[in-house]
């Protein structure tokens, strides 16, 4: 892990990136880092979140700078302007089941080409996609997801990267800090080494590369 | 009594102690009101909390303690937070007793469609597919008419939610199972008459000896 400023940080991710967002409705988003992403203008992003939050709060900030390209998300009913943007053609959606979801992204940690899944057998979500019979029951094969970068926010970071979350901020931040190429992570408190408990760390630090220190 | 209310303390009586419960938005939302205190029922919130608790007291709330909705929410003793892939494998494994949502329709043989209107509502099925696939028992909380048409229909004419069948359909007229996979009466709310059902309901429904009153 490298401690490094918010600027340094989204410095590095290009227009055009697949960026994984943790959060739900915005809680547990990593604010700091979609503010910067903003500041420098990152167009064309393939989000991956499991919403679209509201406007002015967590990812919604992106769509009211129209930088998302492509966005994969369970539910963006909340966000008039990311429908606006669907509506328009200016954005590619793909609605997942959240289940399906995080479960993609998932595998896409832990080294699974995808998994099995019931939710979705015989609705839409099914066109295009094998139906695999196992024991007699019908799954959709359901492929793994990756992306380029993840951006998460823990409420504690340790000096090495060691991650611990609080509440329902945890969400989808450590199943996506498994996910990326690169993980970049904001946290409410940076603290000594020891202070998060072994038993206590959700992400461990060999997954994280960047801390965006405080300030 | 208002409609939503008759549906939401029809649907409270279906709870057992022990249930682990979770409730989608709209009238579902209500049912926790009109739990029994004595009843330990525990309420899951999708976005990873087991033992939700009402929204706090002003000034109390905190930013990383909200419901599905992003709302402020407060967790009872014996709470308990975790991860997506762990909520959703609460709710794919079977291991979420009881789960009540919203609906648009709900056909004839239980099928339910409750996530998008083509070209009007698109808002994404959220964690609608994965509970009713994967929860014990389905409940369906709604009203039996929107706009003067009936919800229960012959066929939904709406993409379904799954092919999974629901368990129960409690609106502001009626209590409907499906226990035979065919839509069949159970009960009518109070002052509501077998006829007056059946007159408001498109999908053919069997009617039993006995239709009790629903027990509100």
């Amino acid at each position: 892990m490298k401690a490094i400023s918010l600027e340094e940080a989204v410095a590095m991710i290009p227009a055009g990136a697949s960026v994984m967002v943790g959060g739900f409705m915005g809680v547990g988003t990593p604010e700091r880092l979609l503010d910067e992403v903003v500041r420098q203008k990152k167009s064309g992003l393939s989000l991956i979140c499991n919403d679209a939050a509201i406007p002015g709060k967590g990812v919604g900030k992106l769509f009211d700078a129209a930088l998302v390209a492509r966005l994969t998300a369970t539910h963006i009913g909340l966000n008039p302007k990311a429908q606006q943007q669907m509506l328009a053609n200016q954005i590619v959606v793909d609605l997942v089941p959240q289940g399906t979801f995080v479960e993609r992204i998932r595998a896409g940690g832990c080294g699974l080409g995808g998994v099995l899944t019931p939710t979705g057998v015989g609705t839409l979500v099914a066109q295009g996609k094998r139906e695999i019979e196992v024991d007699g029951k019908p799954f959709l094969l359901e492929t793994a997801l990756r992306a380029q970068f993840a951006l998460v926010h823990a409420f504690l970071a340790d000096y090495l990267g060691n991650l611990a979350y609080a509440l329902t901020s945890r969400n989808f931040n450590p199943v996506m800090a498994m996910a990326a190429d690169t993980v970049i992570v904001t946290a409410e408190n940076i603290v000594p080494i020891g202070v998060i408990a072994p038993d206590h760390v959700v992400t461990p630090a060999p997954l994280v590369d960047y801390l965006i220190t405080n300030g | 009594m208002d409609p939503q209310t008759i549906i939401a303390r029809r649907v409270a009586k279906e709870l057992r102690s022990g249930d682990l419960v979770n409730l989608g938005i709209g009238i579902p939302t209500l049912v926790a009101s009109y739990v029994p205190t004595d009843l330990k029922v525990f309420f899951q919130s999708e976005n990873g909390l087991i033992g939700t608790g009402p929204i706090p007291e002003q000034g109390l709330a905190h930013p990383t303690l909200t419901d599905a909705g992003g709302r402020p929410i407060s967790a009872l003793p014996g709470a308990s937070t975790f991860d997506s892939a762990m909520s959703f494998g609460l709710i794919r494994g079977g291991h979420v007793d009881v789960t009540v949502l919203g609906g648009l329709q709900v056909d004839a043989h239980g099928h339910l469609a409750n996530w998008m209107i083509p070209g009007k509502m698109v808002p994404g099925m959220g964690g609608a597919m994965d509970l009713v696939s994967g929860a014990k028992r389905v409940i369906v909380a709604m009203q039996h008419a929107a706009k003067g048409k009936s919800k229960i229909v012959a066929k939904c004419s709406l993409p379904l939610t799954s092919a999974r069948p629901v368990n129960l359909v409690v609106t502001d007229l009626a209590v409907i199972g499906f226990a035979d996979g065919r839509a069949t009466l159970l009960e009518t709310a109070p002052g509501v008459t077998i006829g007056e059902v059946m007159a408001a309901t498109e999908a053919d429904l069997l009617v039993g000896d006995h239709v009790p009153e629903m027990m509100i």
